[in-house]
């Protein structure tokens, strides 16, 4: 905190979300939420508050409502507000942008309100998760005001004030901290209780609030429309509410200031009272410059930093009497880009202030305006100091950068990485871990032992890489005896840990680690043995910086005390052993307390086991003598193999190194534009089991390939002579297909890629074949890895050099045809046993090489296109999909745009052709035009067509000629995918996606439906099911799904399926080739597995046939070609009548059968209206199959023919 | 004249000796009323499995952290819910809830396998009120490394553990898999086992044909099996200190007379009121009357144990020599 406090406190440890949403809880009756991070936890820790019936200030329980949108929930606030309640919503980047023209609005009518921002970058050549100020910029023009809080107890505390200070302006305030670097901080802080809040709050403008809503009684109207004559005098109206902020703020902070004893102010000014050189910041950055501002005046440098706090409206003489008189130069520090601005909206405002109040008799400062920590880049003291030592330049840049390296338009500032302000008495640890081994959770915890059971002040950070699965984290830990505001990375801890021993291998973990400190690490060898499994460079820093070297063996602790696999518990005694942080059996004694706190209502059970674990480790804590030398003979692997491509070695490589803030700017594309086809370089070997193939009992039925979420077991079929070279463990057995002719005397090969693999199972869960002699043993079976690796590396490495690896026929051969084809989608970072990944696997393998994907935003996006590495790859001859986002709400018109742009350009060169056909010749010309494409022989053909053409058309001076070169490429099919999930389909895309079925243009939807947000953290979408407990629906979801395809069909002209690729794997493979062969919208909704449902992912799939025997999902597909001429009835079922009761498939998902644990009574009700729907659905489906119905072909599609289904296998 | 059908188990005054075992049954208040209602004399609520609920509370407590924390936008997938109550806390309120609407005895079953969970769940099911407190016992020794003097000693400190920490009456449900089966009842008695119950019938596995695979498969008793609990009750009964209760096959009035004559002081049953309802009591003791009534027997104090081993005028027909004798007259009637 930025200000002397010495009330007494009650201290708390959490996070910038929390401790802004226990305010925004207290101090509002309508809360309107929808899921976007960083700022997502606000919106469930009110909802999960209101789900137990906690109360605002005024004794209700506020009414918290997910809406379909950002949009939806400003509007559902809009309107609470209209009617009198109080209201606040919370979002960040587009989220923030959805809101907009009712924040317009909202202010306009002068009414109260805070909405809470975690402050996200906007997406432009990329979208991030992370932190700056583009998205609350952007409110600017809003009308709102805009409070800034730059640490996690100002983000409880600027809540405070903020909503003190909208009642009694009127005017609607934004109240704004960085996302992540202060929503997802923890750190100890002191909390306002509901008294104190009682206190701040006036009753009376809460009346006043209240009486502004509109009433019958007192009717009055609002958002009319108004002419030339009065609108500007009205716009005007408002001018002195607006006035008035800056002093209602500035009383809001005294009096806040009187209760709590937290002084603050508009402005607030820290450093040499006599600065000459001011850096003037907003926001979480503020905590490294005030460290450097410290660190530099103690060396006699007169600098100083102005925080700005209420940065709208902006109180242009509270800034000027802010700044020390004595100030020469001013840096404005923008979190923030606006490309072609004089420069960034901060330093454009400091300006601007000086401009107009400086006082004229004293020469008025230079001002230099810098970006910095964009998409939460670090930010740290050196790059504070490199501020300052610029403003000292007799030149200094007018515009600047700092914290990367721009060595094309040269306006970064340059850094001085040794520059340390961190004081020795604070204790810095950190911690790497694997997102499933509870490593975050137990950090967290350790921050709050400290913070809330000793007077020393904790923080937390954690960093998080961009998989899903086998992602690593980074907790960055501090404590020490005063408030700790280091908002940065720490760069030399006192202690490392590091909590899976294969990191040795692949990271650097001893970087962080200062001269002296303490290591620990999770070993399954002991102390004499496990120096020499240590790679060199490790050994070699061990003995270079002279660390203490710990270890314990803490997978084995974990499972002797039954808690298999969670290993926090064990390496956090550990922790607190060996740290010195506390004293140890104090320690001990807290950790206990802290498992009680924390998992006190889930049972005695997990208590005891947690208890017992602290006690086993630390008897299993072992210290090494370390020895003497370095004698490993094997080092660090290196990060991509050599044969990768130069993009991949300059760029990729070291940001899978976790040194892509060494990346100058010359190494980005300038425009977003990545390669494709990366993710095989990126061998993680997460796996501890691998599928080992049994040729002799295979069947060679393609389920396995088919499945496999990472695309890491492929089948092929090869001449016999392509086995000379293969490794002697490479299995090969004769094709089972013979059908005589060309295709007999092929040989088949089933392959695991083992470093791509990682290790679900879901291939041996559904592997239909068993030993006649052992039941257990499949045609395929996880073996240990380490067994296998050395032979199965070799033997796929020598598998992708097969000669063809297309399938040898000329069509789409159903299920296992479709497993021949080459994947064009492999090694996704998704979740270990995705439900999502097959079907985009599959796509890639059916049309990869004329593939257009228009993907939403969501999981999808994330392990389909988040750096570094990405999976949509390309064929030998180059071609594969191409793929992009646009945003989330916009998916479907998004591919209508592109879809469109196809058609314009096919149009386009069609008719080019036409003009040309004297130069290109008549035959070629005619087959350009009229030549089917629909299947790889013929595409190929039409491609070769086109080589030609452009061939010839290359030695023709003519404009026309010119042009049909450029839009050549468009008489080649492209099939144009809609791709995202049930929160884009249901919910916030909904209304574009209707629009897009309604449209009649050839595009395929398709939805991968997990029925809950799963990318967020599993909100409820209109897809989730009745009686199933999902965020935003704590107590378990009351109504049923929507039934998007039905709804879907009621256009008749649109193409409809739902799948479940491991319920029916055949009828998936049919209804995506029709699909794609009807040339009109076509719509399928692909049940996909997640780990949100609380199963087991390794029989994901094999689960879903429960639920379509349940009835829980009923498969179908509804073909408009079957209803042309009303010759048939156009909705086929493809699953049978439900013999299953619906509670047996439910019952085996956490999902639905934690309710019945919470509340039995409620999830029994739920059940059986659960029933009731799909019994109902059952027999409207039924129904509705046995209907005949005619599509009318004219106007309907507009495509002139209408390709025929594919035939079924 | 009126025939008096009391008798005492565990110290228990029954108003006669039919009691209804663990089962569904008895698992809601609902049920045990209407049980009660067709003139039980106690209930055996369903046993508390102490794997069942560490199973559950782990199971819940996995998915809580099932992927939490593994990506910068999920903190984890499901929101903490307090469940209302777990699985102890439910069975609890079972017994207050049981104790509050019966008058006839209730007995808390308990299926526990460690010591702690044993002794700590027991002194909870006396505070909630049980009457009497049933140790459900059962352990598999798959391991080949584990010898029958250990399997027993087992036995014999999970009854005094339990013991020691209750007051009110324990009773033991034991399987009948010992090699010197009146040794152990003696040894569990002598550490305190108020009553034996005679004997604890296993869900057996079974091999499924359609899906080639191995699962468990209940099958309700039969009459046939209840010879068993007949044979050791004859046995036991005068031998050992402690009240014998028969189960497992007790379905008809026949069933009941039988054990009995044997020195039961009670009967247990479940599959036969699963079968036919909680009436079925009803007939039962009719029918018990009436045989009485027939043979004029006052009560069935004076009945219980009039053809044990003891009283029995062949007393060798409950040892190895029966299964000579009824081979030799089975052969016999055909020869």
């Amino acid at each position: 905190m930025s200000s002397e406090n010495n009330m007494t406190e009650h201290w708390h440890v959490l996070d910038g979300n929390e401790a802004a949403a226990r305010i925004a809880h207290l101090c509002s009756e309508v809360i309107a939420i929808y899921p976007i991070t960083p700022s997502s936890t606000m919106g469930e820790l009110a909802d999960a508050w209101s789900a137990e019936g906690q109360t605002n200030l005024w004794g209700a329980v506020p009414q918290v409502i997910e809406m379909q949108s950002e949009g939806g929930a400003a509007g559902a606030v809009h309107g609470a507000l209209q009617a009198g309640a109080l209201s606040t919503t919370f979002t960040a980047s587009q989220g923030l942008l959805l809101k907009l023209p009712n924040m317009f609005k909202i202010a306009g009518e002068l009414t109260s309100t805070v909405f809470h921002i975690a402050a996200r970058t906007l997406a432009t050549h990329a979208l991030s998760i992370f932190g700056d100020h583009s998205d609350v910029m952007t409110a600017r023009t809003t009308g709102f005001a805009l409070l800034a809080a730059s640490s996690v107890q100002e983000a409880q505390d600027m809540a405070a004030i903020a909503h003190m200070a909208t009642l009694k302006s009127r005017v609607p305030f934004l109240h704004f901290f960085d996302g992540f670097r202060t929503s997802h901080e923890v750190n100890k802080i002191a909390l306002l209780s509901s008294e104190d809040m009682r206190a701040l709050i006036d009753e009376d403008l809460v009346k006043a609030h209240r009486a502004r809503a509109l009433n019958p009684d007192k009717p009055v109207m609002r958002g009319t429309a108004q002419n030339p004559d009065v609108f500007f005098q009205a716009r005007e109206a408002c001018n002195s509410y607006y006035q008035a902020v800056p002093g209602i703020v500035r009383k809001a902070m005294e009096r806040f200031h009187l209760r709590t004893g937290r002084r603050y102010s508009l402005f607030w000014y820290h450093g040499s009272p006599d600065a000459e050189r001011v850096i003037v910041q907003m926001g979480s950055g503020v905590g490294a410059t005030r460290e450097a501002v410290d660190k530099l005046v103690a060396a006699g440098e007169s600098v100083g930093l102005l925080t700005v706090r209420l940065y709208r409206p902006f109180d242009v003489q509270g800034f000027i009497d802010a700044l020390p008189k004595t100030v020469r130069a001013i840096a404005a520090l923008d979190r923030t880009k606006e490309p072609g601005a004089i420069g960034e909206p901060l330093y454009q405002d400091v300006v601007t202030a000086l401009a107009e109040a400086w006082p004229g008799a004293v020469k008025m400062p230079r001002v230099i305006g810098g970006r910095y920590g964009l998409s939460s880049k670090e930010y740290t003291p050196a790059m504070a100091k490199a501020v300052f030592d610029e403003l000292k330049a007799t030149q200094p840049k007018r515009h600047f950068t700092v914290g990367i390296t721009d060595d094309v338009t040269h306006l970064s500032l340059k850094v001085d990485d040794d520059f340390d302000t961190e004081p020795a008495d604070v204790t810095r640890a950190v911690f790497y871990g694997l997102g499933a081994d509870g490593t975050v959770g137990a950090t967290k915890n350790t921050v709050k032992i400290i913070g809330e059971n000793t007077p020393l002040h904790a923080q937390g950070y954690f960093v998080y890489d961009s998989k899903k699965s086998g992602a690593i984290t980074v907790s960055h830990l501090r404590f020490g005896p005063r408030p700790i505001e280091s908002t940065y990375l720490i760069r030399r801890a006192d202690f490392v840990a590091c909590h899976q021993f294969e990191f040795m291998e692949k990271l650097d973990v001893l970087s962080l680690a200062r001269p002296g400190a303490t290591f620990l690490l999770n070993s399954p060898y002991g102390p004499e043995e496990v120096w020499s499994k240590l790679p060199r460079d490790a050994q070699q820093t061990i003995l270079d910086k002279k660390l203490r070297f710990f270890i314990v063996d803490a997978l084995t602790v974990a499972g002797q005390a039954g808690l298999a696999g969670r290993i926090n518990t064990v390496t956090q005694a550990c922790f607190f052993a060996i740290s010195g942080v506390l004293e140890r059996d104090a320690a001990i004694e807290q950790i206990k307390e802290s498992i009680r706190k924390t998992y006190g209502r889930r049972g005695d059970t997990v208590l005891n086991r947690n208890f017992a674990a602290v006690d086993a480790s630390l008897a299993a804590l072992r210290e090494v003598k370390v020895p003497a030398r370095a004698d490993s003979r094997f080092s660090r692997r290196p990060v991509v193999a050599r044969a990768a491509p130069d993009f991949v070695q300059r760029v990729t490589a070291m940001m899978m190194d976790g040194k892509g803030d060494l990346l100058p700017v010359s190494a980005m594309p300038v425009d977003g534009t990545f390669p494709t086809g990366t993710t095989q370089w990126e061998k993680r070997s997460i796996a501890q089991e691998i599928p080992i193939w049994d040729e002799t009992i295979c069947t060679q039925c393609g389920i396995c390939p088919l499945v496999c979420p990472h695309a890491a077991i492929r089948m092929n079929v090869f001449p016999a002579e392509a086995m000379k070279g293969a490794p002697e463990t490479f299995k090969a057995v004769p094709w089972s297909r013979k059908d005589g002719g060309p295709l007999d005397n092929l040989l088949y090969s089933l392959q695991v890629a083992p470093e791509d693999c990682t290790g679900c199972g879901a291939c041996v869960d559904m592997c239909p074949t068993r030993s006649k002699t052992e039941l257990k043993h499949k045609a395929i079976n996880m073996a240990p890895k380490l067994e296998h690796l050395e032979a199965e590396r070799a033997n796929y490495d020598f598998y992708l050099k097969l000669p063809e690896q297309r399938v040898p026929f000329d069509k789409i051969d159903g299920l296992r045809g479709s497993q021949f084809r080459l994947p064009l989608f492999e090694y996704s970072g998704a979740c270990s046993g995705c439900g999502e990944t097959p079907y985009l696997k599959l796509l890639s393998q059916l049309y990869g090489d004329h593939l257009v994907i228009a993907n939403a935003t969501g999981c999808s996006s994330i392990y389909g296109g988040n750096l570094p590495t990405t999976p949509w790859s390309r064929n030998a001859e180059g071609q594969g999909p191409v793929w992009a986002n646009s945003l989330f709400e916009d998916n479907a018109e998004f591919g209508l745009g592109m879809r469109l742009a196809i058609d314009a350009q096919r149009d386009l060169a069609q008719h080019l052709v036409g003009q040309l056909r004297g130069a290109i010749g008549d035959a070629l010309a005619d087959a350009l035009l009229q030549s089917p494409q629909g299947s790889d022989e013929t595409i190929k053909a039409q491609r070769e067509r086109v080589k030609s053409m452009c061939a010839i058309l290359e030695r023709i001076d003519a404009p026309q000629a010119r042009q049909l070169i450029a839009v050549a490429d468009s008489l080649v099919e492209r099939s144009v995918w809609i791709v995202g999930g049930d929160g884009w389909a249901y919910d916030i895309g909904y209304g574009g996606l209707d629009h897009v079925l309604a449209s009649g243009r050839n595009v395929n939807i398709l939805v991968l439906d997990t029925e809950v947000y799963s990318n967020t953290g599993g909100q409820a979408s209109k897809s989730t099911q009745r009686g199933a407990v999902a965020k935003f629906a704590a107590a378990g979801k009351a109504i049923g799904k929507k039934d998007l395809g039905m709804i879907a069909m009621s256009y008749g002209n649109v193409y409809v399926a739902q799948v479940a690729i491991g319920a029916n794997p055949v009828q998936t493979v049919r209804t995506f080739q029709e699909a794609a062969s009807w040339p009109g919208p076509s719509l399928i909704i692909a049940y996909s597995h997640c780990i949100a449902h609380g199963i087991d992912m390794t029989t994901g799939f094999s689960h879903q046939r429960e639920a379509v025997k349940s009835g829980y999902l009923t498969l179908y597909h509804y073909d408009p070609r079957l209803g042309m001429g009303g010759a048939d009835q156009p909705l086929k079922l493809d699953s049978r009548k439900p013999t299953l009761p619906l509670e047996q498939f439910t019952m085996k998902e956490g999902r639905f059968a934690m309710l019945a644990r919470a509340d039995p009574a409620r999830a029994k009700e739920l059940s059986r209206k659960a029933q009731t729907d799909a019994d109902a659905r059952w027999t409207l489906y039924e129904q509705i199959a046995g209907v005949h119905r005619t599509v009318t072909e004219q106007g309907d599609v507009p495509a002139a023919t209408h390709a025929a289904p594919p035939e079924a296998e | 004249m009126s025939i008096d059908l009391s008798t005492r188990y565990l110290g228990l005054d029954l108003r006669n000796p039919l009691v209804a075992s663990a089962s569904p049954l008895t698992g809601s208040v609902d049920s045990l009323k209407r049980l009660e209602d067709a003139g039980i004399a106690a209930v055996v609520l369903p046993s508390l499995f102490e794997e069942q609920i560490e199973h559950e509370e782990m199971a819940t407590h996995d998915l809580m952290n099932f992927g939490s924390e593994v990506s910068p936008e999920a903190r984890g997938f499901f929101p903490e819910l307090a469940p209302t109550g777990s699985g102890i806390d439910k069975y609890l309120q079972l017994i207050a809830d049981a104790k509050k609407a019966l008058a006839v005895p209730v007995i808390a079953s308990l299926n526990g396998h460690t010591p702690g969970g044993w002794t700590h769940l027991a002194q909870q099911f006396e505070q909630a009120g049980a009457d009497a407190i049933e140790l459900n016992v059962y352990f598999l020794a798959t391991d080949a490394a584990d010898t029958s003097e250990a399997v027993e000693q087992r036995y014999v400190d999970l009854v005094s553990s339990v013991r020691g920490i209750t007051k009110v009456p324990v009773a033991v449900k034991v399987a009948p898999y010992f090699s010197a089966f009146a040794n152990m009842a003696r040894r569990m008695v002598a550490v305190g086992a108020s009553g034996l119950v005679l004997f604890n019938r296993f869900v057996q596995p079974d091999i499924m044909l359609d899906e080639l695979e191995v699962a468990p498969h209940l099958v309700l008793s039969t009459s046939d099996e209840l010879r068993l609990a007949l044979r050791w009750i004859a046995i036991l009964h005068g031998n050992v200190q402690a009240s014998l209760a028969a189960t497992g096959g007790a379905h008809t009035t026949d069933d009941v007379l039988k054990v009995l004559l044997a020195g039961a002081d009670c009967v247990m049953m479940a599959s036969c009121l699963l079968q036919k309802g909680p009436g079925h009591v009803r007939a039962l003791r009719e029918g018990i009357e009436r045989w009485m009534s027939e043979r004029e027997y006052e009560s069935v104090r004076q009945m219980k144990g009039s053809l044990s081993q003891r009283a029995c005028p062949d007393p060798a027909a409950f040892e190895r020599s029966n299964y000579m004798k009824a081979l030799k007259s089975y052969s016999s009637r055909f020869a």
